[in-house]
C-alpha cells in the first residue's frame, strides 16, 4: 500500500508540537456524504479512512478484532465496517439503519462524514444527511456497476444542491483492477449524470477493503489511472460556506439580545454576504431600515464579519426587529411572499394532508403553512412524474404552499440556509417533511388587502350583538344538526341575528365537489371555516354542524377568527349510542362495508381535548341542551 | 474572503444551537460535569449570549465521589463569572449502602448520576439540557442528534428521533417531554484541546501532569484522593506523575502516567496516544452497546 502522504505525521507530533498546532489550527472543514448500498462497501470505505487516519485507537481495535471474529463478513481479516456500524439493534441485522457522523482530519483538512443507509425505505436519511454536506461520495460496486439505487442517489443528491460529486468505483480489487470495467462503468454513469443535471463528477477506481487509491494515487495495481487519491480530491474541493460569501448580506435573527437598556443586539448566524459597521440594511419582512452600529462579539468588536460567522449587531437606529425577521442588505433584499412553490420530501409514516396547517421552520421563522395537493409525485427510480393527491413516507413530491404571513426566503438553488425549510405536524410535533423553495408565486407586497371603509364592528355594533362561531362537533348522529337548529330557534326568539352551516345547505352546492377521503374531509371543514369567518365578519352568530373529526382542522378554523370568536361545542355522545340511534341508517352501511371512510368506524374521530362547551345527549333533551348552551354564551352584546 | 477555519466553524455552529434553545425552550439548563467538555461548553455559551450572561443555570450531578480539585474549580467558576450553579446530588445513597468500592458500576451510575440526574431535571421543570456529548465519543453517540428527545419519563427511543436538516432544529414538544441538547456534537477530542489551547480557557488542573498519590488496581492507575480511599490488604500509595484524559468519580477514573505539565504536551500526548478516551473509565465497560442502553435508560 501506498505511504498515507497527507495524514497525520507522528514525526512532526513529536518534534515540534508548536509547529504542528500552528499549522493544524488553519485547517478548512468539508462535510460529506457516503451513499451506496449494504453490499457496496460503504462502512468498509469508512472504517478505511478512519482508520488510515489513526481515529482508530488500540482499545478500540481490539474490540474491532474480537467483534471481526464474531459478526464480521471478512474471514478473519479486520472487519472494518464494524467500526462504524453503531446502534445494537442495527448490528444484529448486520446493517445501518440511520444517518451516523465520522470525524477524520489530515494535514489539511478535517471531514465529517454522514454515513446513510443505502435501501430503499430510508431516503429520509440520506437527504437528512445530504442537507448539510458540501460534497457526496457515490459508490459502486465495480462488479455491478450502475444501478437503480445509485441513480436515485444521484438524484437526491442533486436535488439537496450538493455541488460536488464523486464516483468511487469500489471493489476493483474483485475485477482484477481492470480499467476497462472502470471505463465503461464510468461512461455509463456520465450519460445518467447529465441526464439529471449533474454537469460534473471526479470519477475515482478504488479498493476500500485493499486501500488502492485512497490515499495516494495511482496504487501499484492501476498503473493506467491518472486522477488523485480519494483523499487528495476531497482536500482540495471548494466549500459552500465560501460560496455563500460572495452573496448579498442576509442574517435571520435568532434572538434579541437586551442585558440592559443600553445594549440591544441582535443575534444571528450569518447566511450569506459580508458585514461592516456602516452598512446600510433593511429588516425584512417590515422593510425597515438602518445601518449597523456594531459588529458585538464576546472577543470585542469586529470590522468584518463573514457569511458562517455566529455575531451581534447593533442597529444604528431603534428599529423593530425580532426573532423570525431576517437582516438583509438594504439595496438587495431578499423575496418576502407567503405563497411558493417548492420541491419537499415526506419523512412522517403519516401522509401529507393537503390543506391542513403544518408549521414551517425556515431560518428562524416559524409560520403555519397549508400544502396544496401535489401537482406531481416524482418516482425516484424512473425520474418520472406521477399524479398524486397525497405524499408518503419517503416519497418526494413538488406543490404550491401558502403561509399564514409572509416570509423571507432565497430559492433552494442560490442559498441552501434560506432556501430549505421543515414542517412539523402541529399535534406530534414530529419533522414530517424537508422541503426546497423553488420559486415565489407572487410577490406578496405587491398584494394589499382592500381597505374597507365599513368595519366588521359596524357590522355587529348595527347587529347589537357580538359575532360568534359556534362550532358543533361529534359523531355521526350525535345530535348535532338537531341541537344547533334549536340553539338557533332559541337564539331567533331572542332576536338575534344567526345562520346555520350543515352539511345539507353546503354539501349539495359550495362543497358538491368533495367526497369523503381525508384530504377531502380537511377541504371541506377549510371552506366551511372560511365561509364561517366572512359570516362572523359581516356580523352574525354562525353555527355550524359538521362531524369535523380531526382537531388540527377545527383548531385552524379557531385561528383563522378573532380571540374568542370560535366556540367548540362538543356533542358529547358515545358511539354506542349514536350507532343505536343511527337514524339515516349509516352505520349499519358502513359496518357492512358498503360505505368507506366512516367516523367512528372506519376513519378516527378526535375529540377535543378543552370544548368551550361540553353537552352530554344521553341524559339531556335537545331543548335543554340547547338552553344549557346558550346560558354559557351569554351576554349575546 | 476569508475563510473560515474549522474551529471557527464549529464554534458558530455551536453558538447557533445556543442561541435556537434559548429562544425556543422554557426553562433550559446546562449539565455541567466540570471536565475540558463542559469549560469548552461554557465558553461557547457565555460567547453565544455576550454581553449578557448565559441566560440559563448550571447543573453539577455530584456524586460525592468527586475529585477535591474538581469541586473547587466549579466553585471558582461560577464565582468568577457570575453563574447559577444547582448540584443534585443522591443524598440517600451512603445510607443504602451505595458506594463505588461494593457497588457494581451499573447500580452505581444509575443510583449516582441518571436518577439524580433525572430527579433534578424534572424538580426543577427544565425542558432543555444542553449536554456536553461528543460524537466521536462512542459509536452509540455518532447516531445521537443534536436536539435528542426525551420522554417524561426522561427515555430515550434511538428509534423515534426526528430528522435534523440542514441548521434547522425542531424543538417542539408536549408537555412534560423534555430535549437533550449536544451544541459540541460535531466537535472532536482534538478540537476541543486546540480550542482550549488557543483560547486559552481554564480547565481543572487535573488535566496536567502533577505527582499525586496512586494505586495500581485492575489495570488502572487510580488516585488517592482523600482518605475514604479504600486500601486492599498490601496495597500502598505510590506517588506517580500522573494526570488525565477524562474526569469521573475519583475511584473509578483511571489516571495516566505522564510528564504533561502545559497545554501543547497534554495536545502532544493526545495525538500521540494508542488508546480511547473511555479508556479509563470504568462505567462505560461491560458489553459493547453498554452506552446505549444507558442512554436509553436517561444517562447523557
Amino acid at each position: 500500500m501506498n505511504a498515507p502522504s497527507s495524514f497525520q505525521t507522528d514525526a512532526l507530533i513529536a518534534e515540534d508540537i508548536e509547529a504542528y498546532l500552528e499549522q493544524h489550527q488553519n485547517k478548512s472543514l468539508l462535510r460529506f456524504i457516503t451513499c451506496g448500498s449494504v453490499d457496496d462497501g460503504k462502512s468498509t470505505l469508512i472504517g478505511r479512512l478512519l482508520y488510515d487516519s489513526k481515529m482508530i485507537f488500540e482499545d478500540q481495535l481490539a474490540a474491532l478484532e474480537s467483534d471481526s471474529i464474531k459478526h464480521g463478513t471478512q474471514g478473519q481479516e479486520i472487519d472494518f465496517a464494524l467500526l462504524v456500524d453503531g446502534l445494537a439493534a442495527e448490528r444484529e441485522q448486520g446493517i445501518t439503519i440511520d444517518v451516523a457522523y465520522r470525524f477524520f482530519a489530515t494535514e489539511k483538512r478535517k471531514f465529517i462524514v454522514a454515513d446513510t443507509p443505502g435501501h430503499e425505505q430510508y431516503t429520509r436519511n440520506m437527504v437528512t444527511g445530504a442537507s448539510t454536506a458540501d460534497l457526496a461520495v457515490i459508490l459502486v460496486d465495480a462488479r455491478k456497476g450502475v444501478l437503480q439505487q445509485t441513480r436515485r442517489h444521484s438524484y437526491l443528491v442533486h436535488l439537496l444542491g450538493i455541488r460536488h460529486v464523486v464516483l468511487a468505483v469500489n471493489k476493483m480489487d474483485l475485477v482484477g483492477y481492470d480499467r476497462a470495467t472502470f471505463d465503461s462503468i464510468v461512461a455509463d454513469y456520465r450519460a445518467f449524470a447529465q441526464s439529471i443535471g449533474i454537469s460534473e463528477f471526479t470519477a475515482i477506481p478504488i479498493s476500500g477493503f485493499k486501500g488502492d487509491n485512497i490515499t495516494a494515487a495511482p496504487s501499484a495495481n492501476t498503473p493506467w489511472y491518472e486522477g488523485p487519491a480519494l483523499i487528495q480530491h476531497l482536500e482540495t474541493v471548494e466549500v459552500d460556506a465560501a460560496a455563500a460569501q460572495t452573496q448579498p448580506f442576509r442574517m435571520p435573527v435568532q434572538w434579541v439580545n437586551r442585558p440592559n437598556l443600553d445594549f440591544r443586539g441582535f443575534a444571528g448566524q450569518i447566511a450569506s454576504g459580508t458585514i461592516r459597521p456602516g452598512d446600510p440594511v433593511r429588516i425584512v419582512p417590515s422593510g425597515k431600515t438602518s445601518t449597523v452600529k456594531t459588529i458585538t462579539t464576546f472577543d470585542g468588536d469586529l470590522d468584518e464579519a463573514v457569511a458562517g460567522q455566529s455575531v451581534t449587531l447593533t442597529l444604528a437606529d431603534e428599529v423593530d426587529c425580532s426573532r423570525g425577521d431576517l437582516i438583509a442588505a438594504a439595496g438587495d433584499p431578499p423575496q418576502a411572499s407567503d405563497q411558493f412553490c417548492a420541491t419537499f420530501v415526506w419523512m412522517d409514516e403519516e401522509a401529507l394532508k393537503p390543506g391542513r396547517g403544518y408549521w414551517l421552520k425556515i431560518g428562524s421563522q416559524m409560520v403555519t403553512a397549508t400544502v396544496q395537493p401535489p401537482k406531481y409525485e416524482i418516482d425516484i427510480n424512473s425520474l418520472e412524474h406521477l399524479a398524486a393527491r397525497t405524499l408518503d413516507l419517503n416519497a418526494i413530491g413538488v406543490a404550491e404552499f401558502a403561509t399564514d404571513r409572509p416570509i423571507a426566503f432565497e430559492p433552494y438553488d442560490v442559498n441552501r440556509q434560506l432556501g430549505g425549510f421543515i414542517l412539523i405536524d402541529k399535534f406530534t410535533n414530529a419533522t414530517v417533511a424537508a422541503g426546497m423553495i423553488a420559486f415565489n408565486l407572487r410577490r406578496a407586497d405587491n398584494v394589499h388587502w382592500q381597505p374597507l371603509a365599513i368595519t366588521r364592528e359596524d357590522h355587529a355594533g348595527l347587529k347589537n350583538q357580538t359575532p360568534r362561531v359556534l362550532w358543533f362537533t361529534g359523531l355521526s348522529g350525535s345530535g348535532k344538526s338537531t341541537i344547533a337548529n334549536e340553539v338557533e330557534k332559541q337564539l331567533f326568539l331572542m332576536n338575534r341575528h344567526t345562520f346555520l352551516l350543515d352539511g345539507d345547505n353546503v354539501r349539495h352546492g359550495l362543497n358538491r365537489d368533495l367526497g369523503f377521503t381525508e384530504a377531502d374531509r380537511i377541504e371541506n371543514i377549510r371552506r366551511v371555516g372560511e365561509v364561517a369567518k366572512l359570516m362572523a365578519d359581516a356580523g352574525l352568530i354562525v353555527l355550524t354542524a359538521f362531524i369535523s373529526p380531526f382537531r388540527a382542522e377545527r383548531e385552524m378554523v379557531r385561528k383563522m377568527l378573532a380571540a374568542g370568536e370560535f366556540i367548540e361545542i362538543f356533542v358529547d355522545t358515545p358511539l354506542d349510542v349514536a350507532e343505536g340511534r343511527d337514524v339515516k341508517g349509516l352505520y349499519k352501511k358502513a359496518r357492512s362495508g358498503e360505505l368507506k371512510n366512516f367516523t367512528g368506524i372506519d376513519s378516527p374521530y378526535e375529540p377535543p381535548e378543552s370544548p368551550e362547551i361540553r353537552v352530554n345527549t344521553v341524559d339531556m333533551t335537545p331543548e335543554e341542551a340547547a338552553r344549557y348552551i346558550i346560558a354559557r354564551i351569554l351576554p349575546l352584546k | 474572503m476569508r475563510s473560515l477555519t474549522h474551529l471557527e466553524r464549529l464554534e458558530a455552529e455551536s453558538i447557533h444551537i445556543f442561541r435556537e434553545v434559548v429562544a425556543e425552550a422554557e426553562n433550559p439548563v446546562m449539565l455541567y460535569s466540570v471536565g475540558k467538555d463542559s469549560s469548552v461548553m461554557l465558553h461557547l455559551a457565555r460567547k453565544a449570549f455576550y454581553p449578557a450572561p448565559p441566560p440559563f443555570p448550571m447543573l453539577h450531578v455530584a456524586s460525592g465521589w468527586d475529585f477535591a480539585d474538581l469541586l473547587a474549580h466549579r466553585d471558582r467558576t461560577v464565582r468568577e463569572y457570575g453563574l447559577r450553579l444547582i448540584i443534585a446530588q443522591n443524598e440517600e445513597a451512603e445510607a443504602q449502602g451505595i458506594n463505588p468500592f461494593d457497588t457494581g458500576s451499573a447500580l452505581y451510575s444509575q443510583a449516582q448520576l441518571t436518577d439524580p440526574l433525572k430527579r433534578a431535571l424534572t424538580a426543577h421543570g427544565f425542558d432543555a439540557a444542553f449536554g456536553g456529548g461528543r460524537r466521536d465519543e462512542e459509536k452509540a453517540r455518532a447516531k445521537e442528534r443534536i436536539f435528542s428527545f426525551r420522554n417524561a419519563a426522561h427515555r430515550w427511543d434511538p428509534k423515534n428521533q426526528r430528522p435534523e436538516l440542514w441548521n434547522l432544529y425542531n424543538a417542539k414538544k408536549a408537555k412534560g417531554e423534555s430535549i437533550r441538547v449536544f451544541p459540541i456534537s460535531n466537535w472532536t477530542e482534538l478540537d476541543i484541546w486546540q480550542y482550549i489551547a488557543l483560547e486559552k480557557i481554564d480547565i481543572v488542573p487535573l488535566y496536567f501532569s502533577k505527582p499525586r498519590p496512586t494505586v495500581e488496581r485492575d489495570g488502572m492507575l487510580l488516585v488517592v484522593d482523600d482518605d475514604r480511599f479504600r486500601l486492599e490488604p498490601g496495597e500502598e500509595p505510590v506517588t506517580r506523575p500522573v494526570r488525565f484524559r477524562t474526569l469521573g468519580c475519583y475511584p473509578l477514573t483511571g489516571a495516566t502516567e505522564s510528564e504533561a505539565t502545559e497545554m501543547n504536551d497534554i495536545i502532544q500526548e493526545m495525538l500521540l496516544a494508542t488508546g480511547s478516551e473511555r479508556q479509563g473509565r470504568a462505567i462505560d465497560k461491560g458489553q459493547s452497546a453498554s452506552m446505549e442502553d444507558k442512554k436509553a435508560e436517561g444517562y447523557f
